[in-house]
Protein backbone atom coordinates (compact mmCIF):
# COMPACT_ATOMS: atom_id res chain seq x y z
CA UNK A 1 0.00 0.00 0.00
CA UNK A 2 0.52 3.71 -0.55
CA UNK A 3 2.02 5.39 3.06
CA UNK A 4 3.23 8.42 4.57
CA UNK A 5 6.67 8.45 5.85
CA UNK A 6 8.59 10.25 8.20
CA UNK A 7 12.32 10.90 7.51
CA UNK A 8 13.32 13.01 9.71
CA UNK A 9 12.59 16.81 10.68
CA UNK A 10 10.93 18.93 8.07
CA UNK A 11 11.14 15.59 5.45
CA UNK A 12 9.01 13.04 4.60
CA UNK A 13 7.85 10.50 1.53
CA UNK A 14 5.47 8.38 0.05
CA UNK A 15 6.59 4.80 0.34
CA UNK A 16 4.98 1.06 -0.37
CA UNK A 17 4.82 -0.58 2.93
CA UNK A 18 2.75 -3.89 3.79
CA UNK A 19 -0.60 -3.64 3.94
CA UNK A 20 -1.69 -3.92 7.94
CA UNK A 21 -2.40 -6.88 9.12
CA UNK A 22 -4.71 -8.21 12.09
CA UNK A 23 -2.50 -8.46 15.44
CA UNK A 24 -5.52 -8.47 18.01
CA UNK A 25 -8.46 -10.46 17.62
CA UNK A 26 -10.72 -6.99 18.32
CA UNK A 27 -8.51 -5.34 15.40
CA UNK A 28 -10.16 -3.86 12.17
CA UNK A 29 -8.36 -2.67 8.92
CA UNK A 30 -9.79 0.25 7.72
CA UNK A 31 -9.03 1.42 4.38
CA UNK A 32 -8.79 5.11 4.55
CA UNK A 33 -11.18 7.28 2.41
CA UNK A 34 -10.22 10.74 3.36
CA UNK A 35 -7.94 12.02 6.28
CA UNK A 36 -6.25 15.47 7.65
CA UNK A 37 -3.25 16.55 8.91
CA UNK A 38 -3.60 18.38 12.47
CA UNK A 39 -2.03 21.18 13.66
CA UNK A 40 -0.04 18.46 15.97
CA UNK A 41 1.45 16.37 13.59
CA UNK A 42 3.23 19.66 12.72
CA UNK A 43 4.96 18.84 15.84
CA UNK A 44 6.27 15.11 14.69
CA UNK A 45 7.47 16.46 11.05
CA UNK A 46 9.63 19.48 13.03
CA UNK A 47 10.67 16.47 14.69
CA UNK A 48 9.72 17.56 18.86
CA UNK A 49 7.93 14.58 19.86
CA UNK A 50 10.41 12.09 21.29
CA UNK A 51 10.91 8.83 20.17
CA UNK A 52 9.52 9.67 16.43
CA UNK A 53 10.95 7.11 14.23
CA UNK A 54 12.12 6.77 10.40
CA UNK A 55 9.25 5.46 8.83
CA UNK A 56 6.19 6.17 10.91
CA UNK A 57 3.33 6.55 9.32
CA UNK A 58 1.24 10.36 10.58
CA UNK A 59 -2.35 10.51 10.85
CA UNK A 60 -4.77 10.31 13.20
CA UNK A 61 -7.54 12.18 11.83
CA UNK A 62 -9.30 9.86 9.15
CA UNK A 63 -12.51 8.14 7.88
CA UNK A 64 -12.39 5.03 5.81
CA UNK A 65 -14.68 1.93 5.25
CA UNK A 66 -14.10 -1.58 7.34
CA UNK A 67 -11.76 -3.83 4.98
CA UNK A 68 -10.64 -6.30 7.65
CA UNK A 69 -12.39 -7.49 11.22
CA UNK A 70 -10.18 -9.56 14.01
CA UNK A 71 -12.32 -12.96 15.51
CA UNK A 72 -13.73 -11.02 18.45
CA UNK A 73 -15.01 -7.94 16.62
CA UNK A 74 -18.75 -7.87 16.99
CA UNK A 75 -19.88 -4.42 16.25
CA UNK A 76 -18.68 -4.00 13.03
CA UNK A 77 -18.77 -5.72 9.62
CA UNK A 78 -16.73 -5.37 6.09
CA UNK A 79 -17.55 -2.99 4.13
CA UNK A 80 -18.93 -0.15 6.96
CA UNK A 81 -18.25 3.18 6.72
CA UNK A 82 -16.45 4.34 9.99
CA UNK A 83 -15.19 7.44 11.32
CA UNK A 84 -12.27 6.40 14.28
CA UNK A 85 -11.77 8.62 17.44
CA UNK A 86 -7.91 9.60 17.44
CA UNK A 87 -7.70 8.17 20.56
CA UNK A 88 -6.27 4.47 20.66
CA UNK A 89 -8.32 3.18 24.19
CA UNK A 90 -9.84 -0.27 25.30
CA UNK A 91 -12.85 0.91 27.10
CA UNK A 92 -12.26 -1.66 29.93
CA UNK A 93 -9.27 -0.05 31.94
CA UNK A 94 -9.97 1.67 35.76
CA UNK A 95 -9.93 5.12 33.07
CA UNK A 96 -11.41 4.23 30.43
CA UNK A 97 -14.36 3.00 32.77
CA UNK A 98 -14.74 6.57 34.19
CA UNK A 99 -14.82 8.13 30.84
CA UNK A 100 -11.21 9.31 30.31
CA UNK A 101 -10.62 7.60 27.02
CA UNK A 102 -7.94 9.44 25.88
CA UNK A 103 -5.80 8.58 28.92
CA UNK A 104 -6.46 4.36 28.51
CA UNK A 105 -3.48 2.64 30.13
CA UNK A 106 -4.22 -0.77 28.21
CA UNK A 107 -2.95 0.68 24.80
CA UNK A 108 0.21 2.37 25.44
CA UNK A 109 3.31 0.65 26.67
CA UNK A 110 5.96 3.29 25.89
CA UNK A 111 4.34 5.76 28.30
CA UNK A 112 2.04 6.18 31.02
CA UNK A 113 1.52 9.85 30.98
CA UNK A 114 -0.09 9.82 28.01
CA UNK A 115 -2.39 7.10 25.99
CA UNK A 116 -3.06 5.79 22.49
CA UNK A 117 -2.59 7.66 19.44
CA UNK A 118 -2.82 7.03 15.80
CA UNK A 119 0.59 7.78 14.08
CA UNK A 120 1.87 9.90 16.79
CA UNK A 121 5.07 8.62 17.07
CA UNK A 122 6.08 5.45 19.80
CA UNK A 123 5.70 8.13 22.63
CA UNK A 124 1.81 7.38 22.26
CA UNK A 125 2.36 3.30 21.39
CA UNK A 126 3.72 2.96 18.07
CA UNK A 127 1.05 3.02 16.24
CA UNK A 128 0.78 3.77 12.47
CA UNK A 129 -1.38 6.44 11.22
CA UNK A 130 -4.23 7.19 8.73
CA UNK A 131 -1.98 9.23 6.20
CA UNK A 132 -2.06 6.14 4.39
CA UNK A 133 -4.09 3.92 2.01
CA UNK A 134 -4.95 1.45 4.89
CA UNK A 135 -4.65 1.48 9.14
CA UNK A 136 -5.01 -0.94 11.71
CA UNK A 137 -7.57 0.50 14.41
CA UNK A 138 -7.05 -1.58 17.61
CA UNK A 139 -10.50 -2.25 19.74
CA UNK A 140 -12.75 -1.78 16.69
CA UNK A 141 -15.69 -2.75 19.16
CA UNK A 142 -14.50 0.59 21.61
CA UNK A 143 -13.23 2.95 19.07
CA UNK A 144 -15.06 3.58 15.77
CA UNK A 145 -18.63 4.55 14.79
CA UNK A 146 -20.66 4.22 11.69
CA UNK A 147 -20.92 7.69 10.17
CA UNK A 148 -24.46 8.59 9.93
CA UNK A 149 -25.76 8.38 6.42
CA UNK A 150 -26.47 12.94 7.00
CA UNK A 151 -23.28 13.56 7.31
CA UNK A 152 -20.57 15.19 4.90
CA UNK A 153 -17.62 12.94 4.54
CA UNK A 154 -15.63 16.30 5.65
CA UNK A 155 -17.41 16.75 9.11
CA UNK A 156 -16.77 13.37 10.11
CA UNK A 157 -12.81 13.56 9.81
CA UNK A 158 -12.73 16.79 11.20
CA UNK A 159 -15.23 15.41 13.99
CA UNK A 160 -11.99 12.95 15.01
CA UNK A 161 -9.97 15.42 16.14
CA UNK A 162 -9.77 18.95 15.28
CA UNK A 163 -13.57 19.79 16.22
CA UNK A 164 -13.95 17.40 19.21
CA UNK A 165 -11.01 19.01 20.54
CA UNK A 166 -12.88 22.46 20.55
CA UNK A 167 -15.60 21.52 22.01
CA UNK A 168 -13.68 19.97 24.50
CA UNK A 169 -11.71 22.83 25.63
CA UNK A 170 -14.83 25.04 25.80
CA UNK A 171 -16.27 22.52 28.52
CA UNK A 172 -12.95 22.61 30.33
CA UNK A 173 -13.06 26.27 30.72
CA UNK A 174 -16.61 25.43 32.47
CA UNK A 175 -18.34 28.69 30.74
CA UNK A 176 -21.11 29.99 32.79
CA UNK A 177 -23.45 32.44 30.94
CA UNK A 178 -22.81 35.45 30.39
CA UNK A 179 -18.89 34.93 30.16
CA UNK A 180 -16.30 36.66 28.50
CA UNK A 181 -13.98 33.73 26.74
CA UNK A 182 -10.65 34.53 24.85
CA UNK A 183 -10.13 31.63 22.68
CA UNK A 184 -5.82 31.37 21.73
CA UNK A 185 -5.39 30.80 17.98
CA UNK A 186 -7.61 30.82 15.72
CA UNK A 187 -6.79 27.20 13.97
CA UNK A 188 -9.35 24.73 13.84
CA UNK A 189 -9.71 23.75 17.13
CA UNK A 190 -9.77 27.70 18.17
CA UNK A 191 -12.61 28.31 15.78
CA UNK A 192 -14.55 25.28 17.03
CA UNK A 193 -13.75 26.01 20.54
CA UNK A 194 -14.77 29.91 19.57
CA UNK A 195 -18.03 28.42 18.44
CA UNK A 196 -18.67 25.99 21.18
CA UNK A 197 -17.84 28.99 23.43
CA UNK A 198 -21.24 30.08 22.42
CA UNK A 199 -23.47 27.05 23.32
CA UNK A 200 -22.53 27.03 26.67
CA UNK A 201 -23.91 30.58 27.10
CA UNK A 202 -20.54 32.60 26.83
CA UNK A 203 -21.68 36.36 26.71
CA UNK A 204 -18.44 37.41 24.86
CA UNK A 205 -15.75 35.69 22.50
CA UNK A 206 -12.41 37.14 22.17
CA UNK A 207 -10.13 34.99 19.32
CA UNK A 208 -6.50 35.96 19.46
CA UNK A 209 -4.20 34.66 16.60
CA UNK A 210 -1.56 36.81 14.39
CA UNK A 211 -2.74 35.19 10.95
CA UNK A 212 -5.04 37.26 8.69
CA UNK A 213 -7.08 34.56 6.92
CA UNK A 214 -7.76 33.18 10.13
CA UNK A 215 -8.59 36.12 11.95
CA UNK A 216 -10.89 36.59 9.18
CA UNK A 217 -12.53 33.11 8.99
CA UNK A 218 -13.08 33.50 13.08
CA UNK A 219 -15.33 36.60 12.68
CA UNK A 220 -18.07 35.08 10.42
CA UNK A 221 -17.85 31.21 11.34
CA UNK A 222 -17.44 32.24 14.97
CA UNK A 223 -19.05 35.47 15.38
CA UNK A 224 -16.31 36.35 17.42
CA UNK A 225 -14.39 39.82 18.17
CA UNK A 226 -11.06 39.27 17.03
CA UNK A 227 -7.44 40.22 17.68
CA UNK A 228 -4.10 40.48 16.18
CA UNK A 229 -1.15 40.61 18.50
CA UNK A 230 1.04 41.52 15.89
CA UNK A 231 -0.70 44.80 16.17
CA UNK A 232 -0.14 44.98 20.04
CA UNK A 233 2.58 45.70 21.52
CA UNK A 234 1.58 43.65 24.76
CA UNK A 235 -1.51 41.51 23.83
CA UNK A 236 -2.41 40.58 27.70
CA UNK A 237 -2.31 44.61 28.25
CA UNK A 238 -4.86 44.66 25.20
CA UNK A 239 -6.84 41.49 26.89
CA UNK A 240 -7.36 43.80 30.27
CA UNK A 241 -8.03 46.49 28.47
CA UNK A 242 -10.72 45.01 27.01
CA UNK A 243 -11.85 43.36 30.06
CA UNK A 244 -12.56 46.49 31.85
CA UNK A 245 -9.09 45.27 33.93
CA UNK A 246 -10.99 42.05 35.22
CA UNK A 247 -9.20 39.72 32.81
CA UNK A 248 -11.18 37.31 30.79
CA UNK A 249 -13.26 34.70 33.31
CA UNK A 250 -12.35 31.77 31.15
CA UNK A 251 -9.11 31.56 28.21
CA UNK A 252 -8.80 28.48 26.53
CA UNK A 253 -5.35 27.74 24.66
CA UNK A 254 -5.84 26.26 21.47
CA UNK A 255 -2.40 27.40 20.14
CA UNK A 256 0.01 24.46 21.69
CA UNK A 257 3.91 23.45 21.50
CA UNK A 258 5.08 25.88 18.26
CA UNK A 259 3.29 29.35 19.68
CA UNK A 260 4.62 32.49 18.70
CA UNK A 261 4.72 35.99 20.25
CA UNK A 262 8.08 35.52 21.85
CA UNK A 263 11.25 35.24 20.01
CA UNK A 264 13.04 33.68 22.93
CA UNK A 265 10.53 31.05 23.86
CA UNK A 266 9.81 30.07 20.48
CA UNK A 267 13.33 29.35 19.46
CA UNK A 268 13.90 27.37 22.88
CA UNK A 269 10.79 25.74 22.74
CA UNK A 270 10.16 24.91 18.94
CA UNK A 271 13.42 25.57 17.26
CA UNK A 272 16.05 23.98 19.59
CA UNK A 273 14.14 21.68 21.20
CA UNK A 274 15.14 22.84 24.90
CA UNK A 275 11.49 22.86 26.01
CA UNK A 276 8.62 20.81 25.03
CA UNK A 277 7.16 23.35 23.00
CA UNK A 278 7.36 26.88 22.70
CA UNK A 279 5.08 28.23 26.36
CA UNK A 280 4.53 31.75 25.10
CA UNK A 281 0.17 30.96 24.71
CA UNK A 282 0.04 29.24 27.88
CA UNK A 283 1.96 32.02 29.55
CA UNK A 284 -0.36 34.45 27.88
CA UNK A 285 -3.34 32.43 28.96
CA UNK A 286 -2.22 32.59 32.80
CA UNK A 287 -1.54 36.55 32.50
CA UNK A 288 -4.57 37.20 30.60
CA UNK A 289 -7.00 35.20 32.38
CA UNK A 290 -8.76 37.19 35.83
CA UNK A 291 -7.80 36.05 39.49
CA UNK A 292 -10.13 33.24 40.18
CA UNK A 293 -10.72 32.49 36.21
CA UNK A 294 -10.19 29.30 34.20
CA UNK A 295 -7.62 28.44 32.04
CA UNK A 296 -8.31 25.49 29.23
CA UNK A 297 -5.86 23.59 27.94
CA UNK A 298 -6.44 21.91 24.51
CA UNK A 299 -3.26 22.74 22.93
CA UNK A 300 -0.95 19.96 22.44
CA UNK A 301 2.82 20.12 24.08
CA UNK A 302 5.84 17.43 24.44
CA UNK A 303 6.81 15.60 27.58
CA UNK A 304 9.60 17.70 28.01
CA UNK A 305 9.79 20.63 31.21
CA UNK A 306 8.42 23.90 30.05
CA UNK A 307 9.48 27.46 31.37
CA UNK A 308 5.49 27.99 32.45
CA UNK A 309 4.67 31.54 34.72
CA UNK A 310 3.13 28.93 37.63
CA UNK A 311 3.98 31.26 40.25
CA UNK A 312 0.94 33.53 38.33
CA UNK A 313 -1.19 30.80 38.19
CA UNK A 314 -0.96 30.23 41.92
CA UNK A 315 -0.77 33.80 43.30
CA UNK A 316 -4.18 34.23 40.96
CA UNK A 317 -5.78 31.64 42.47
CA UNK A 318 -6.14 29.83 38.89
CA UNK A 319 -8.21 26.47 37.71
CA UNK A 320 -6.19 25.26 35.54
CA UNK A 321 -8.22 22.00 33.59
CA UNK A 322 -6.72 19.98 30.43
CA UNK A 323 -6.50 17.16 28.95
CA UNK A 324 -6.34 14.92 25.50
CA UNK A 325 -9.90 15.29 23.80
CA UNK A 326 -11.49 10.90 25.08
CA UNK A 327 -13.49 12.40 21.58
CA UNK A 328 -16.02 9.60 21.53
CA UNK A 329 -17.58 10.89 24.41
CA UNK A 330 -18.35 14.31 22.95
CA UNK A 331 -19.63 12.62 19.78
CA UNK A 332 -23.42 12.14 20.48
CA UNK A 333 -24.21 15.64 21.59
CA UNK A 334 -21.55 17.21 18.55
CA UNK A 335 -23.17 14.92 16.33
CA UNK A 336 -26.52 16.98 16.94
CA UNK A 337 -24.82 20.24 16.89
CA UNK A 338 -22.98 19.89 13.47
CA UNK A 339 -26.63 18.35 12.48
CA UNK A 340 -28.50 21.76 13.18
CA UNK A 341 -26.00 23.92 12.07
CA UNK A 342 -24.67 25.29 15.29
CA UNK A 343 -20.60 23.56 14.71
CA UNK A 344 -19.76 23.78 11.27
CA UNK A 345 -16.23 22.13 10.55
CA UNK A 346 -16.12 21.64 7.12
CA UNK A 347 -15.99 25.53 6.65
CA UNK A 348 -12.29 25.63 8.45
CA UNK A 349 -11.34 23.08 5.22
CA UNK A 350 -8.98 25.04 2.31
CA UNK A 351 -6.63 22.37 0.98
CA UNK A 352 -7.44 19.28 -0.35
CA UNK A 353 -3.79 17.15 -1.28
CA UNK A 354 -3.56 13.72 -2.71
CA UNK A 355 -1.49 11.22 -0.96
CA UNK A 356 1.25 11.38 -3.25
CA UNK A 357 1.23 15.49 -2.72
CA UNK A 358 1.01 15.14 1.05
CA UNK A 359 5.45 16.45 1.52
CA UNK A 360 3.62 19.76 -0.27
CA UNK A 361 0.44 19.63 1.81
CA UNK A 362 3.29 19.36 5.20
CA UNK A 363 4.76 22.30 3.79
CA UNK A 364 2.33 24.53 2.74
CA UNK A 365 0.05 23.90 6.22
CA UNK A 366 3.90 24.60 8.07
CA UNK A 367 4.62 27.42 6.52
CA UNK A 368 1.40 29.28 6.30
CA UNK A 369 1.15 29.54 2.67
CA UNK A 370 -1.72 30.02 0.55
CA UNK A 371 -4.21 30.86 3.33
CA UNK A 372 -4.28 27.03 4.68
CA UNK A 373 -5.95 26.49 7.49
CA UNK A 374 -6.58 22.82 6.97
CA UNK A 375 -5.75 20.73 4.95
CA UNK A 376 -7.09 17.07 3.50
CA UNK A 377 -5.73 14.14 2.42
CA UNK A 378 -7.03 11.77 -0.21
CA UNK A 379 -5.09 8.54 -0.62
CA UNK A 380 -5.56 7.35 -3.99
CA UNK A 381 -7.03 3.70 -3.08
CA UNK A 382 -10.24 5.70 -2.12
CA UNK B 1 -11.33 59.82 37.42
CA UNK B 2 -14.82 60.01 38.64
CA UNK B 3 -16.05 56.70 40.68
CA UNK B 4 -18.46 56.10 37.84
CA UNK B 5 -15.89 55.41 35.24
CA UNK B 6 -13.84 53.43 37.23
CA UNK B 7 -12.89 50.04 35.80
CA UNK B 8 -14.87 46.84 36.90
CA UNK B 9 -11.98 45.11 38.34
CA UNK B 10 -11.54 47.95 40.99
CA UNK B 11 -15.07 47.98 42.10
CA UNK B 12 -16.98 45.67 43.58
CA UNK B 13 -20.24 45.08 40.81
CA UNK B 14 -20.64 42.30 38.76
CA UNK B 15 -19.96 43.25 35.16
CA UNK B 16 -22.39 43.90 32.72
CA UNK B 17 -23.01 41.66 29.67
CA UNK B 18 -23.09 43.88 26.39
CA UNK B 19 -25.79 41.70 24.83
CA UNK B 20 -29.01 39.99 26.40
CA UNK B 21 -29.76 36.44 26.57
CA UNK B 22 -32.07 37.04 24.01
CA UNK B 23 -30.07 39.30 21.94
CA UNK B 24 -27.43 36.72 21.51
CA UNK B 25 -29.83 33.66 20.88
CA UNK B 26 -31.12 36.30 17.78
CA UNK B 27 -27.61 36.70 16.24
CA UNK B 28 -25.68 33.63 17.28
CA UNK B 29 -27.00 30.00 15.94
CA UNK B 30 -27.46 27.55 19.66
CA UNK B 31 -26.56 30.36 22.05
CA UNK B 32 -27.00 28.94 25.05
CA UNK B 33 -28.10 25.22 23.55
CA UNK B 34 -25.41 24.03 26.17
CA UNK B 35 -25.74 26.35 28.84
CA UNK B 36 -25.80 23.56 31.76
CA UNK B 37 -22.85 22.65 32.89
CA UNK B 38 -24.54 19.07 34.12
CA UNK B 39 -25.64 18.03 30.91
CA UNK B 40 -22.39 18.56 28.92
CA UNK B 41 -21.00 15.24 27.57
CA UNK B 42 -17.69 15.61 29.94
CA UNK B 43 -19.16 16.25 32.82
CA UNK B 44 -18.40 14.74 35.34
CA UNK B 45 -14.88 14.54 34.83
CA UNK B 46 -15.31 10.87 36.42
CA UNK B 47 -17.99 8.66 35.10
CA UNK B 48 -18.45 5.48 35.68
CA UNK B 49 -20.18 3.90 32.80
CA UNK B 50 -17.95 0.62 31.58
CA UNK B 51 -21.38 -0.75 30.20
CA UNK B 52 -20.98 2.20 27.74
CA UNK B 53 -17.86 1.89 25.87
CA UNK B 54 -18.47 -1.57 23.78
CA UNK B 55 -15.68 -3.83 26.13
CA UNK B 56 -16.60 -7.35 25.78
CA UNK B 57 -14.04 -7.85 28.36
CA UNK B 58 -12.57 -6.97 31.91
CA UNK B 59 -9.24 -7.09 30.90
CA UNK B 60 -8.53 -7.58 26.48
CA UNK B 61 -6.97 -10.49 25.44
CA UNK B 62 -3.47 -10.07 25.32
CA UNK B 63 -1.89 -9.73 21.43
CA UNK B 64 1.32 -11.60 20.61
CA UNK B 65 4.55 -10.62 20.65
CA UNK B 66 4.70 -8.30 23.87
CA UNK B 67 8.39 -10.80 24.36
CA UNK B 68 11.53 -7.90 24.54
CA UNK B 69 9.28 -5.42 23.08
CA UNK B 70 10.50 -1.89 24.95
CA UNK B 71 7.71 -0.23 27.63
CA UNK B 72 8.19 2.36 29.94
CA UNK B 73 9.38 0.88 33.41
CA UNK B 74 5.69 2.78 35.00
CA UNK B 75 3.93 0.30 33.34
CA UNK B 76 3.87 -2.98 35.61
CA UNK B 77 3.86 -4.95 31.97
CA UNK B 78 3.98 -4.97 28.12
CA UNK B 79 0.26 -3.67 27.78
CA UNK B 80 -2.17 -6.18 26.53
CA UNK B 81 -2.27 -4.33 23.17
CA UNK B 82 0.65 -2.35 21.20
CA UNK B 83 1.77 -0.73 18.42
CA UNK B 84 4.24 -2.74 16.14
CA UNK B 85 5.32 -0.27 13.49
CA UNK B 86 9.44 -0.06 13.43
CA UNK B 87 10.87 -2.09 16.18
CA UNK B 88 13.86 -0.62 17.56
CA UNK B 89 16.99 -1.22 15.94
CA UNK B 90 20.63 -0.64 15.33
CA UNK B 91 22.76 2.34 17.26
CA UNK B 92 19.32 4.21 17.40
CA UNK B 93 17.42 1.55 18.71
CA UNK B 94 20.21 0.79 21.74
CA UNK B 95 19.76 3.94 22.86
CA UNK B 96 15.89 3.92 22.92
CA UNK B 97 16.21 0.95 24.51
CA UNK B 98 18.75 2.24 27.19
CA UNK B 99 16.02 5.72 27.95
CA UNK B 100 13.00 2.52 28.53
CA UNK B 101 15.12 0.27 30.18
CA UNK B 102 17.48 2.33 32.60
CA UNK B 103 15.41 5.95 33.16
CA UNK B 104 11.11 6.82 34.15
CA UNK B 105 8.92 9.54 32.41
CA UNK B 106 9.75 11.43 35.11
CA UNK B 107 13.10 11.56 34.26
CA UNK B 108 14.05 14.05 32.12
CA UNK B 109 17.01 11.94 30.65
CA UNK B 110 14.29 9.09 29.51
CA UNK B 111 13.06 12.16 27.18
CA UNK B 112 16.86 13.17 26.33
CA UNK B 113 18.00 9.97 24.99
CA UNK B 114 14.95 9.32 23.04
CA UNK B 115 15.28 12.64 21.31
CA UNK B 116 19.30 11.35 20.55
CA UNK B 117 17.78 8.30 19.37
CA UNK B 118 15.87 10.04 16.97
CA UNK B 119 18.70 11.79 15.41
CA UNK B 120 20.94 9.25 15.06
CA UNK B 121 17.92 7.22 13.22
CA UNK B 122 17.75 10.03 11.36
CA UNK B 123 20.90 10.28 10.25
CA UNK B 124 21.56 6.86 9.88
CA UNK B 125 18.61 6.57 7.46
CA UNK B 126 19.63 9.18 5.18
CA UNK B 127 23.41 7.79 4.89
CA UNK B 128 21.52 3.82 4.18
CA UNK B 129 18.95 5.68 1.81
CA UNK B 130 22.14 7.30 -0.38
CA UNK B 131 23.52 3.62 -0.70
CA UNK B 132 19.97 2.23 -2.01
CA UNK B 133 18.20 2.94 -5.15
CA UNK B 134 15.22 5.47 -3.27
CA UNK B 135 18.21 7.58 -2.01
CA UNK B 136 16.40 10.65 0.46
CA UNK B 137 15.35 13.60 -2.13
CA UNK B 138 15.50 17.10 0.11
CA UNK B 139 13.81 18.83 -2.82
CA UNK B 140 10.73 16.49 -2.85
CA UNK B 141 11.07 15.25 0.57
CA UNK B 142 10.62 19.30 2.26
CA UNK B 143 7.82 20.22 -0.03
CA UNK B 144 9.51 23.23 -0.92
CA UNK B 145 8.47 22.88 -4.28
CA UNK B 146 4.71 24.09 -3.07
CA UNK B 147 6.83 27.46 -2.84
CA UNK B 148 6.59 28.08 -6.23
CA UNK B 149 3.64 26.02 -7.41
CA UNK B 150 -0.16 26.95 -7.39
CA UNK B 151 -0.65 25.99 -3.97
CA UNK B 152 2.22 27.93 -2.32
CA UNK B 153 2.99 31.80 -2.76
CA UNK B 154 2.66 32.05 -6.46
CA UNK B 155 -1.33 32.30 -5.37
CA UNK B 156 -1.33 34.22 -2.39
CA UNK B 157 1.59 34.15 -0.25
CA UNK B 158 3.24 33.36 2.77
CA UNK B 159 1.24 35.00 5.27
CA UNK B 160 3.90 33.86 8.21
CA UNK B 161 6.63 35.49 7.96
CA UNK B 162 7.80 35.77 11.73
CA UNK B 163 9.04 32.71 12.81
CA UNK B 164 10.21 30.76 9.69
CA UNK B 165 14.28 32.54 9.09
CA UNK B 166 15.30 29.39 11.06
CA UNK B 167 13.62 26.89 9.38
CA UNK B 168 16.11 26.93 6.10
CA UNK B 169 18.77 26.75 8.51
CA UNK B 170 17.12 23.63 10.46
CA UNK B 171 15.91 21.69 7.18
CA UNK B 172 19.39 22.91 4.83
CA UNK B 173 21.77 22.52 7.50
CA UNK B 174 22.52 19.34 7.96
CA UNK B 175 22.56 18.74 4.12
CA UNK B 176 25.47 21.67 4.01
CA UNK B 177 27.18 20.02 6.30
CA UNK B 178 27.56 16.81 5.11
CA UNK B 179 28.55 18.16 1.82
CA UNK B 180 31.13 20.63 3.53
CA UNK B 181 32.73 17.52 5.55
CA UNK B 182 32.54 15.80 1.67
CA UNK B 183 34.42 18.65 0.16
CA UNK B 184 37.10 18.72 2.88
CA UNK B 185 37.42 14.98 3.44
CA UNK B 186 37.98 15.25 -0.08
CA UNK B 187 40.60 17.67 -0.38
CA UNK B 188 42.11 16.21 2.41
CA UNK B 189 42.49 13.34 0.40
CA UNK B 190 43.61 14.19 -2.65
CA UNK B 191 46.66 16.20 -1.03
CA UNK B 192 47.16 12.81 0.72
CA UNK B 193 47.57 10.88 -2.53
CA UNK B 194 49.28 13.77 -3.99
CA UNK B 195 51.90 13.76 -1.62
CA UNK B 196 52.56 9.83 -0.75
Amino acid sequence: MRAMTYRGPYKLRVEEKDRPRIEHPNDAIVRVQLAAICGSDLHLYHGMMPDTRIGHTFGHEFIGVVDEVGSSVQSLQVGDRVMVPFNIFCGSCWFCARGLYSNCHNVNANATAVGGIYGYSHTTGGYDGGQAEYVRVPFADVGPVKIPDWMHDEDAVLLTDAAATGYFGAQLGEIAEGDTVVVLGAGPVGLIAAQSAWLMGAGRVIVVDHLAERLEKARPMAHAETLDYDEHDDIVVELKRQTDHLGADVVIEAVGAEADGNCLMHVAGAKLKLQGGSPVALNWAIDGVRKGGTVAVVGAYGPVPNAVKFGDALNKGLTLRMNQTPVKRQWPRMFEHVRNGHLTPREMVTHRFPLEAIADAYHVFSAKLARCIKPLILPSAS
Amino acid sequence: MPDHDLPIAYVPDAPRMRETPEQLRARIPGWGVDLDPADRPSHPKLRYAPERTGAHWRFPERQPGAEGRERSIEHAFVTPVFGTAQPLHGVSGAVRRLAYRRFSEARLAHWLLLMAGDRIDAWGSHVRSLASTHPDNPVTQTGVRAELSARGTARSGRSDRRHHLLDPVIVAGPWVAVAGAAVLGGRRLLRQLRSS
